[in-house]
């Protein structure tokens, strides 16, 4: 049924400002600033806590709703493959299929390409780089900058702080190192 | 013991300032609402197609408009929001004051620095800390695997920290 699963795939002009209101939400129901990173800190401070101090705090007090939240957005996701139907693949420009062809990712269909994210790819070289390095990244990077996509790029532009505006420059300007650098290293078809 | 003797107290056992400017809404209840809301994140991400490996590749790759589109509209309808929040004087629902704590600039290292190196997983993997949650989630089973290198990560950096330019 391609026209029921149109109508369930938001446009961007309702998506977007339907994200935005998480932050006045959050806000308004316990003064909770909208962000997702400092749930991987959380967790370390549940599980190991006791080797740095940037893990000893009481995390369940400061982080219990951001760990709901967390779970919450787990949920979605299994909620929302329910009423998805297999094998559905969304508009992509035909620019980008050429470019995702260029590197011999030939299946686009899903929300991500199974050539490259399968328990089989992990027990390959490119693969376990390409899954535990990005991995790695996110952890570290997240944690040194304080934030992620939903803290810096959502939250903190949007509350005009400038720390956040430099955080998101480096966010990007990694992103654009990993799409034309590393990606096209790692899936060894040069730059 | 009033509010201030409770500040000062946890100001002196943590060393590292972690956000928290409401008393702890840990109840059962509390926390469903949480859940809740982050459901509906969870389910709004998916469906707006933001999870998607090649949604990322193509805002990277400038090869669609989509999520540059999303990402402002998100912005720009949370900072109007936050200009009501302000003009208004509004409270939360329980009464307090909602406050948002200013980052510290510092050197600005931690933010260039650390958003870059985010900024390659960004890339890499196609997905930011809230996506990989809701991948995993949608069945994609391996994504636990990058889930715990990304915990992993964090575990690193909170070991050197010490060690590291902020």
């Amino acid at each position: 049924m391609p026209a029921a699963e149109t109508l369930v795939v938001l446009p961007w002009y309702l998506a977007g400002p339907l994200i935005g209101l998480f932050v006045p939400v959050l806000l308004l129901v316990g003064n909770r600033m909208f962000g997702v990173s400092g749930n991987l800190r959380h967790v370390c401070a549940a599980v190991l806590p006791a080797r740095a101090d940037f893990f000893r705090y009481d995390w369940r007090r400061t982080g219990g709703w951001n760990l709901a939240f967390a779970a919450g957005v787990l949920l979605g996701g299994a909620l929302m493959a329910l009423i998805t139907p297999e094998g559905s693949r969304i508009t992509l420009s035909p620019a980008a299929v050429t470019s995702f062809e260029a590197l011999g990712i030939r299946d686009v269909t899903g929300l991500v390409p199974r050539e490259l994210f399968s328990w089989e790819a992990l027990l390959t070289l490119r693969g376990a780089l390409l899954m535990i390095g990005g991995g790695l990244l996110i952890g570290f990077g997240t944690a040194y900058a304080g934030g992620c996509t939903s803290g810096h790029a959502i939250s903190g532009l949007a509350d005009f702080q400038l720390p956040s505006l430099v955080a998101v420059i480096g966010f990007f300007a990694g992103g654009l190192i990993g799409t034309w650098v590393l990606l096209p290293l790692l899936l060894g078809v040069g730059a | 013991m009033n509010a201030s003797m409770t500040e000062t107290r946890r100001a002196a056992h943590a060393p590292v300032a972690v956000p928290d400017s409401e008393p702890a809404r840990s109840s059962a209840a509390g926390l469903l609402v949480y859940l809740g809301l982050g459901t509906l994140f969870g389910s709004l991400l998916v469906k707006a197609e933001v999870v998607s490996w090649f949604r990322i590749q193509e805002m990277f790759r400038f090869q669609s408009p989509h999520m540059y589109l999303t990402i402002v509209s998100a912005i720009a309808t949370a900072a109007i929001s936050l200009q009501v929040i302000r003009w208004r004087g509004l409270r939360t629902m329980q009464g307090g004051p909602i406050v948002l704590p200013p980052k510290v600039m510092g050197s600005g290292t931690r933010y260039w620095a650390g958003g870059t190196l985010f900024g390659l997983g960004w890339a890499l993997v196609g997905a930011c800390p809230a996506p990989l949650f809701a991948l995993f989630g949608t069945g994609i089973s391996v994504f636990g695997v990058i889930i715990a290198s990304a915990l992993v990560g964090t575990w690193l950096y909170g070991v050197i920290r010490p060690r590291l330019p902020h």
